[in-house]
């Protein structure tokens, strides 16, 4: 049954993803996008990450993926204009990322046996109480400097959007 | 085919290692300044299930944590690169990330 689900939503996300790259139009690009990220949120679930899985589909399908089509529509560009990249990016971009996939799949395929297996329920330290006593306890510098750096983006955000308007 | 009706760990590493092989094929192949940027999220989440998935193996939450952290700096990313592109079309009325090539030598 995991395996069912597993196969069902690594389609999905793999056939999002491939969607992502080939649609001309950026609005398809980015609703791709969510169905991928969707996808994504089930697999949280399955691997027991149940903070996180809700963390993906608030943060990132929610509010990420709705700035990206405010700006989509804002801009209102219509359909990429279907132009060469460079010769070398062509001929050899699909065969080395290809490679790349076929390496990394043999290398995890040697390294992690068949019975490393992931089962609906096998890690229950999800939750959000042991996210958050692992936020607030060994984490706590790099979760405050994160404070910080949501700062700077939200000035950052606001000096470039208001030197547009002058 | 396999015992336990498990999944097995390799299996979600290399969906994450395809999701990340498919979100560079964008980044190089794509000229739409927005659909690139669309690629880097797409990256990172594939680097957020890698994190996960060993978080599972090692029965850590560290993993989680991280995965958390690498939202959050992608919620920045996105708000920060967006602004960029709004100034970018105001000045120039293009996407295409070919146009804006005044640092190229």
């Amino acid at each position: 049954m995991d395996l069912f689900f597993f196969v069902v939503f690594a389609v999905v996300a793999i056939g999002c993803g491939i969607s992502v790259v080939l649609q001309t139009h950026p609005i398809s690009s980015a609703l791709s996008l969510v169905g991928v990220m969707g996808a994504l949120a089930v697999l949280y679930l399955l691997l027991g990450a149940e903070f996180i899985a809700m963390a993906q589909v608030i943060v990132y399908a929610g509010a990420i993926m709705v700035l990206f089509i405010f700006v989509i529509m804002l801009l209102n560009s219509g359909g990429e204009v279907r132009a060469g990249r460079s010769v070398i990016v062509k001929v050899l971009g699909v065969p080395a990322l290809a490679g790349f996939v076929v390496i990394i799949a043999w290398v995890f395929n040697s390294s992690f046996s068949e019975l490393a297996q992931v089962h609906f329920g096998g890690f229950s330290d999800g939750s959000a109480r042991s996210v958050g006593r692992a936020i607030f306890g060994p984490y706590l510098l790099p979760f405050e400097v994160t404070s910080v750096l949501i700062l700077v983006a939200i000035l950052g955000a606001v000096v470039l959007a208001r030197k547009e308007l002058d | 085919m396999l015992q336990g009706g498990g999944v097995p760990l390799s299996w979600v590493l290399i969906l994450s290692a395809i999701l990340f092989s498919l979100g560079v094929a964008g980044f190089l192949f794509r000229k739409n300044i927005i659909t690139v940027f669309m690629s880097i999220e797409l990256m990172l989440n594939a680097v957020n299930l890698s994190f996960v998935a060993f978080s599972y193996k090692l029965q850590q939450v560290n993993g989680h944590i991280f995965a958390f952290f690498v939202m959050v700096v992608a919620a920045a990313e996105a708000a920060v690169g967006l602004a960029i592109i709004l100034t970018v079309f105001k000045n120039r009325s293009s996407l295409d990330i070919d146009d804006v090539s005044e640092m190229k030598n």
